[in-house]
């Protein structure tokens, strides 16, 4: 807390006119802060809470360190297949567990420590920020003008209209992360990513967790395949899946928190201890001024932005979770840097066209980058999935981790590749490389003939690139044909 | 008697084929043709097993097995106990809008188990029904079953079924009225909208199968180009009908392929996954297959030479995304048997010799798992599913024959729904 919302702060006086108000201190005002300096702007940042937003203090630092913790007990308890064993069970010591991630949260937040701003010729100023016209940002009372301003405000956990839920409590991403005690029975209301990630983890950790999802499938964006595996990965681990399940109301029972819930016309009742809300993020449009800014925004969707990341106020623009339905730390980051160099120079960089992996840290992982089949289906588009069981990938079966797939989806007829999914034990850090064979506009043939470590988990792409030249009717002369699954 | 394993190939043909309509036999009430689910005791109906037993009577009386006045007698009471049975929405009668409950009581052909007023069963109901209307061409019982057959396919209420959105649902419930479950990707759902899009009453929407083909994924999966999907008999139940050869809607011209030719590919990558074996299941091999939707041992894990395996009660296998938990149901093999003869027959006498447990009565269990041990030869599927056993006989027959095929090409509601659906070539 000290680096990130010092109580001694003393918030500077205001210059006469920057040329940067950034509103938020998350990851995309962090990053338009440092992009903007870099470009010799002087820059004012406005933070209310703490700095480093929902990423460093109750996002994807604190979550995967859990889900890390929890990774380590299962390959622990897994260790048998690997010809060794401990002599006890082992179990996971949630305090330690919570005081682990505690301690990564503050050594990451260093980096984000308003000190550090400072001593980077940065202003930063705690407190509310409100627009008082269309070039004028208050920070509390002080007013900061500005040529151009960015609203990185974030979003916030999605609240729900379930009777009797906020009666009885829950939890969110915002405050689970403060648990001293590991729950005995935790339900999570939600299939998305969070909420399949958290499911997952304090189930290994020694939670008897249910998970209630109101579709039929888990995380609705990724394709079939995907989500089919993730749901037996969970129930593998022992999570309780309910899909296509209505959590219609919650009371008291006792101590217990009972849920009540409707599977078409199945009544069930599912009695926990603690209940964690994760059905999505809303933009934090409120008490911004935006209208007097001339800010036009919608309430759910959050703030809107043309491809240029700029409001409907020419001077000010937008980055991060209030505008993008993609709601990930790096996306915010990109987003806010594309907003700066469109703010202050030509505006030729689209959000469009930024190329923007994403990846759910379950066990498996579920990455993906660029077009799902159906997406470019719906635009005509023909497409072919060259795919790779990871369990014909050696690397992966010498790890014991060969759950997955490698699936790249190439334009037919030639061999641009569209996109990619990737489930697998790291698919967070494979989905990279496709992120740089796709950025450098790499094609099959290419890759096919780019050399990998062998064995190794990301092998499994150059063998996707390999089906695809063993696939042409013609001997390619840039490949080695045949060279694919060595068994 | 010979045993299977001592027949020649077209002698164990006969008899496996005549084993599986001897379920049919057993297993149907004559007062009101009701065919039982599986061959357990309380068993309800399902009324896709009826639509496949119906399918099965011209061949029986084509092999006399039944004596035709047999065959046109069950025909008539199945197909005037449909048109008679009430139809509400009332959740305690037996259809709605012309579709039927999934499961019906045997005796009183009542909703039971409160199940779902399903889509894709009456399809496979009303692709029977279709079948016997065209094979049965005389006049007097015959005629009325003609009759039968077009009012009934007539009354079904496609349309509605769609919910006002662009592809079908899978069901609806009087309690809680349609069900929130899609198809996504390809499966046996392609009967659903060829049988919806050709009715001239109540239609699907002419757009509804290209919707739904948006989600189909071209996909080069262990050495074959092919529409995917998991489980091998979603490459059959409609092929059981329809003779997709030489027949293709705008998806499969675009790749150069036919859906005929799309099940032989998925034959051979369960073929290719069964020889790999990934997962170390006794007794796969590439003549040792058939990874689909049936009976499993049941919730269960087991430790195993150091791996945890975890068994499934009656679920959707597939391959090679799984679930598979070593469980193969020994009928798939033979069942594809129109669309690669030579690695049906091989992998079925395989089986034969293996595991000669998975047949008794000449009709193969629903389910077997040979890696479960605690079952002496592993674990086996207790009776017999009315799914499998139809579909054993009209593949069989098809293969034999062509009978089914011949029958459904001149059917001219099949006919216009293929083309409404956009599928155009060969016998169309």
């Amino acid at each position: 807390m000290r680096r990130v919302r010092p109580p001694e702060w003393q918030n500077p006086d205001p210059q006469t006119l920057y040329d940067l108000v950034i509103v938020g201190g998350g990851p995309a005002g962090l990053a338009a802060a440092e992009v903007a300096r870099r470009q010799g702007r002087n820059v004012a940042l406005i933070e209310r809470h703490r700095l480093g937003g929902n990423s460093l203090n109750s996002g994807s630092i604190p979550s995967k360190s859990i889900i890390r913790a929890a990774r380590v007990l299962v390959s622990v308890r897994d260790e048998e297949q690997f010809g060794v064993a401990a002599s006890d069970k082992p179990l996971a010591d949630f305090a330690a567990v919570m005081a682990r991630m505690r301690g990564i949260r503050t050594r990451i937040a260093e980096y984000h420590s308003a000190e550090r701003l400072r001593t980077r010729g940065i202003d930063v100023f705690f407190g509310d920020a409100r627009f008082g016209e269309p070039s004028v940002l208050f920070a509390g009372e002080a007013p900061l003008r500005f040529k151009k301003a960015i609203i990185a405000t974030g979003a916030r956990p999605r609240p729900s209209d379930i009777p009797g839920l906020e009666q009885v409590g829950y939890l969110t991403s915002d405050s689970i992360f403060e648990l001293t005690e590991l729950p005995k029975r935790l339900a999570i209301i939600g299939g998305g990513p969070l909420g399949c990630e958290l499911a997952q983890a304090f189930c290994r950790l020694g939670s008897q967790v249910t998970i209630v999802q109101n579709l039929p499938k888990f995380l609705p964006n990724e394709e079939r395949d995907a989500a089919d595996l993730l749901s037996r990965s969970m129930s593998r681990d022992g999570v309780e899946t309910r899909l296509n399940t209505q959590v219609v109301g919650a009371r008291m029972q006792g101590a217990a928190k009972l849920l009540d819930t409707l599977n078409d016309d199945a009544k069930c009742s599912i009695a926990v201890d603690e209940i964690v809300l994760s059905i999505g993020r809303t933009a934090n449009v409120e008490d911004l001024g935006l209208a007097a800014a001339g800010v036009s925004f919608d309430a759910v969707r959050g703030i809107g932005v043309d491809d240029f990341m700029c409001t409907t106020n020419a001077d000010v623009y937008a980055a991060g979770d209030v505008c993008n339905l993609h709601r990930f730390t790096h996306v915010a980051e990109a987003t806010a840097r594309l907003a700066v160099h469109n703010a202050f120079g030509a505006r030729v960089r689209h959000q469009s066209r930024l190329m923007i992996p994403w990846c759910t840290y379950c066990d498996p992982e579920i990455a993906h980058i660029g077009m799902h089949p159906r997406e470019a289906r719906e635009q005509s588009i023909p497409v072919k999935s060259f795919t790779i069981m990871m369990q014909d990938v050696d690397r992966a079966i010498t790890d014991g981790l060969d759950d997955g797939f490698v699936k790249i989806y190439v334009r037919e007829g030639t061999d641009q590749i569209l996109g990619a999914t990737i489930v697998a034990s790291r698919a967070s850090e494979l989905i990279n490389e496709m992120s740089v064979i796709m950025g450098a506009g790499i094609g099959m043939r290419r890759l096919a003939t780019i050399p990998h470590t062998y064995p190794a988990q990301s092998d499994a792409i150059r063998l996707a690139a390999m089906a695809f030249v063993n696939n042409q009717p013609l001997p390619i002369d840039e490949a080695e044909p045949h060279a694919g699954i060595r068994r | 008697m010979l045993s299977l394993n001592e027949l020649t190939d077209d002698a164990l043909l006969d008899r496996l084929q005549r084993g599986a309509f001897a379920y049919i036999s057993e297993n149907t009430n004559s007062a009101n043709g009701l065919v039982a689910d599986t061959s357990r005791a309380g068993s309800p109906c399902s009324i896709a097993v009826v639509g496949f037993a119906l399918a099965c009577y011209p061949v029986a009386a084509e092999r006399g097995w039944m004596a035709r006045e047999e065959a046109v007698s069950l025909t008539l009471k199945t197909l005037e106990f449909f048109w008679s049975s009430a139809q509400s929405d009332d959740p305690g009668v037996t259809g709605y809008k012309g579709f039927y409950y999934h499961f019906l009581d045997m005796k009183t052909g009542l909703r039971t188990w409160q199940c779902e007023l399903s889509v894709v069963d009456t399809a496979l109901l009303m692709a029977g029904i279709l079948t016997v209307g065209r094979y049965f061409e005389g006049s007097g019982d015959e005629e009325r079953i003609r009759m039968l057959s077009d009012a009934l396919y007539r009354r079904v209420d496609w349309a509605w079924a769609q919910n006002g959105r662009e592809t079908v649902s899978q069901g609806w419930k009087p309690e809680c009225g349609f069900l929130h479950y899609e198809w996504e990707g390809y499966n046996e759902a392609i009967i659903v909208y060829v049988l919806g899009i050709g009715s001239p009453v109540h239609p699907l929407s002419a757009t509804s199968f290209a919707t739904w083909t948006l989600s189909f994924q071209w996909e080069n999966l262990l050495g074959q180009d092919v529409l995917y999907s998991g489980p091998l008999f979603t490459h059959l139940f409609s092929h059981a009908w329809i003779d997709y050869r030489g027949i293709q809607d705008e998806f499969m011209r675009q790749e150069g392929s036919d859906y005929f030719e799309n099940t032989r590919r998925s034959i051979a990558i369960q073929r290719e996954y069964g020889a790999r074996n990934p997962r170390g299941y006794e007794g796969y091999d590439g003549d040792c297959w058939g990874i689909t939707a049936g009976d499993g041992p049941g919730d269960q894990e087991m430790r195993e030479s150091i791996r945890d395996r975890r068994f499934f009660g009656y679920m959707s296998r597939g391959v090679p995304y799984g679930p598979d938990d070593g469980t193969i149901a020994p009928w798939a093999m033979l069942a594809t048997l129109p669309f690669n003869p030579d690695a049906a027959v091989r992998g079925t006498r395989h089986l034969l010799r293996s595991y000669p447990q998975v047949c008794s009565n000449d009709r193969f269990s629903s389910g077997f798992n040979p890696t479960l041990q605690g079952h002496g030869m592993g674990w086996l599927s207790e009776g017999w599913y009315g799914l499998d056993q139809g579909l054993l006989v009209m593949m069989i027959e098809n293969h034999r024959t062509g009978l089914i095929w011949e029958l459904t090409r001149k059917c001219a509601v099949i006919r216009a729904g293929l083309t409404g659906a956009g599928f155009a070539g060969g016998w169309l």
